[in-house]
């Protein structure tokens, strides 16, 4: 700390050395103190902490462990059966996610899109928001109400001739509740991009498509669909990139069972069975910090192809 | 201009109403049937016969909720406390981190900004925050172990920095031609006119705080600090609750209780979102402008 520093006088329009910026904009500055040590402490330590993925660390205060194992656990888990099971998992249930529930809102916006009566359409638009704001752990548990053996879904089935079904603890099944409980979370909430983006599209271009001989449905395709591209392409960025580090893992833990394991068990499940529940921590850090780095990757990579093909990018 | 409408998309808006109001059951049915289950009696919810409508109508299910176990008011009182305390923290540490930089005249945001947005592409994982709140800090079971790590959302800062940012210099020049220093512009101008914001960003960590149960569950382990939704992430795991329930009385309520456990903690947001839904929205798209 130099407070002691010789102070020149700086001719009038000169660029002020950094010194004397920060010197006199030091009331500013000073609102970062408590927020960046904020950062520093509760993101960046634990960046930091990942370090002990190659450190044997069994617990305690000293968050640096007994010294360097190197890549010993790296090794450890990329030999681990458990943990391939996890990644096939976590790449299969993302990618399906994916794929149902990304066209779905796309479609489902250019429904609402097609809605003429203003009030109906804002009750359809403010319905389906609903699921978004409700607490995940009530999501799940009305999956598991609705799944029930003595369920709604099942006294269905059973009206309808056929046997109950144990959606919960067939790991078949996992699947597909997954998914389809993942679409009802987002379907409404996941047109509100599309729909912005849509109001912005300039209604001449409507017009002009009108005028020669194009329906609704050209018109949607030939006009709403380009007009909405560059948001299309951007949250399909966002979601390649979230494919791996997507932070479904806690519905899966509210929603598997060690029934269904085999099928559910994702990356972020087993890094919570392994560090949290089974003290593994460093072993647990290791997959941890692969499945962070693969996501990094992941959504570096789709920005780029992005920005190559479509001009449109995150940064 | 006017094209009278084809028959083809007279027919299409005809079988896009019924989708839409297909996708407002879909929606609408488990919140329904979480209802109807609440008010049902025991033993027909048991049986599997509630689907639409409660099935023998009783009170008895709330009635129990409400006075004669102390427990769902012990969790709702905590979850409000976690909600309010936590909100205040995270709404305040967001804007005096957000105000800063949106200065585009302090030239060290230039590493101060990037060192904020790294955050949101790469995070330190599970591990290393459990080992940081449990083991560093020693905030395991405290309320603080609830409240600090999440305090401040890399998103919701950047709508804040983006909002101040639009702000015009004009009146803080004028303010500070007036003698006035940086807090007081900050406290007398700048905050009265972010209401706006302020008020999305009350929301977003609001809405958020309630519903958290990740938090919680890895760090609360005395039972009397959990929010609700650990108790009813514990009433629906069904199996432990045994143990809470010995009395008759808490047997006879044994079925029906977690779903009206669950109709009570969403209650609020039910009955709020469709009045702030719009600043979630414009909170959404601002952010996607941004980028």
């Amino acid at each position: 700390m130099s407070k002691v520093k010789t102070k020149q006088p700086k001719p009038v329009g000169a660029k002020t050395s950094l010194w004397h910026h920060v010197k006199k904009e030091w009331k500013l500055y000073s609102f970062l103190l408590i927020p960046i040590l904020y950062y520093v402490l509760f993101k960046y330590v634990p960046v930091m902490g990942n370090i002990i993925a190659f450190r044997k660390y069994k617990g305690g205060a000293n968050i640096l462990g007994q010294g360097w194992v190197g890549f010993r656990y790296f090794k450890q888990f990329l030999g681990d059966p458990t943990f391939w099971r996890a990644f096939g998992n976590t790449l299969r249930l993302s990618i399906g996610y994916l794929l149902v529930r990304f066209p779905a809102t796309l479609i489902f916006a250019l429904l609402i899109n097609e809605i003429r009566k203003k009030r109906w359409k804002k009750t359809v638009q403010t319905i389906s928001y609903l699921p978004h704001f409700i607490s995940l752990v009530v999501v799940c548990g009305m999956v598991k109400e609705l799944l029930a053996s003595n369920g709604p879904i099942n006294a269905m089935i059973q009206s309808l001739g056929f046997d109950k079904i144990a959606f919960l603890s067939e790991p078949a099944w996992f699947d597909g509740i997954y998914i389809v409980s993942g679409v009802w979370q987002a379907l409404g909430w996941g047109t509100i991009l599309y729909l912005t983006a849509m109001t912005n599209i300039n209604t001449e271009l409507y017009e002009a498509s009108a005028i020669d001989g194009a329906g609704r449905f050209k018109q949607a395709i030939n006009v709403t669909i380009p007009g909405i591209l560059p948001t299309i392409m951007t949250l399909l960025i966002m979601d390649i990139g979230g494919i791996v580090t997507s932070n479904n893992m806690q519905k899966i833990l509210l929603l598997y069972n060690p029934l269904t394991q085999e099928r559910a068990d994702i990356i972020g499940t087993l890094v919570y069975r392994m560090g949290i529940s089974g003290g593994n921590f460093s072993y647990a850090a290791a997959v941890g910090l692969f499945e962070a780095v693969i996501g990094l990757i992941l959504v570096t990579s789709a920005n780029f192809l992005s920005k190559k093909f479509t001009e449109t990018s995150l940064w | 201009m006017h094209i009278k409408p084809s028959k083809g998309y007279q027919v299409f808006r005809i079988i896009n109403t019924i989708v839409m109001i297909l996708v407002i059951f879909v929606t609408l049915y488990p919140f329904i049937y979480l209802v109807a289950q609440s008010f049902s009696s025991d033993v027909a919810v048991s049986a599997g016969k509630v689907t639409f409508f409660p099935i023998d109508f009783t009170l008895e299910t709330y009635k129990y909720i409400l006075t004669k176990d102390d427990s769902f008011f012990r969790f709702y009182g905590n979850t409000i406390f976690y909600s309010v305390v936590g909100t205040i923290i995270s709404v305040g540490g967001t804007a005096i981190l957000a105000y800063p930089l949106s200065k585009s005249k302090l030239r060290l945001n230039k590493f101060f900004t990037p060192f904020v947005v790294f955050t949101m592409y790469f995070t330190g994982g599970m591990i290393p925050n459990y080992i940081l709140i449990t083991q560093w800090l020693g905030m395991g079971d405290t309320m603080w172990s609830v409240i600090l790590p999440g305090a401040i959302s890399t998103f919701n800062l950047l709508l804040m920095k983006s909002f101040f940012t639009g702000l015009p210099d004009e009146l803080e020049e004028a303010a500070s031609i007036d003698g006035m220093g940086v807090y007081g512009i900050f406290a007398k101008i700048i905050l009265p006119l972010s209401k706006p914001i302020l008020a999305t960003m009350t929301l977003f960590y609001l809405v958020a705080m309630w519903n958290e149960w990740f938090g919680p569950f890895l760090y609360l382990d005395t039972r009397d600090k959990w929010p609700i939704a650990l108790w009813v992430r514990q009433l629906v795991e069904g199996a432990n609750n045994v143990d809470t329930s010995s009395t008759a009385e808490a047997s006879s309520v044994q079925a029906t209780l977690k779903s009206a456990t669950m109709v009570l903690t969403s209650l609020p947001i039910i009955c709020v979102y469709p009045f702030v839904q719009k600043y979630f929205v414009q909170g959404m798209t601002m952010g996607a402008v941004k980028g």
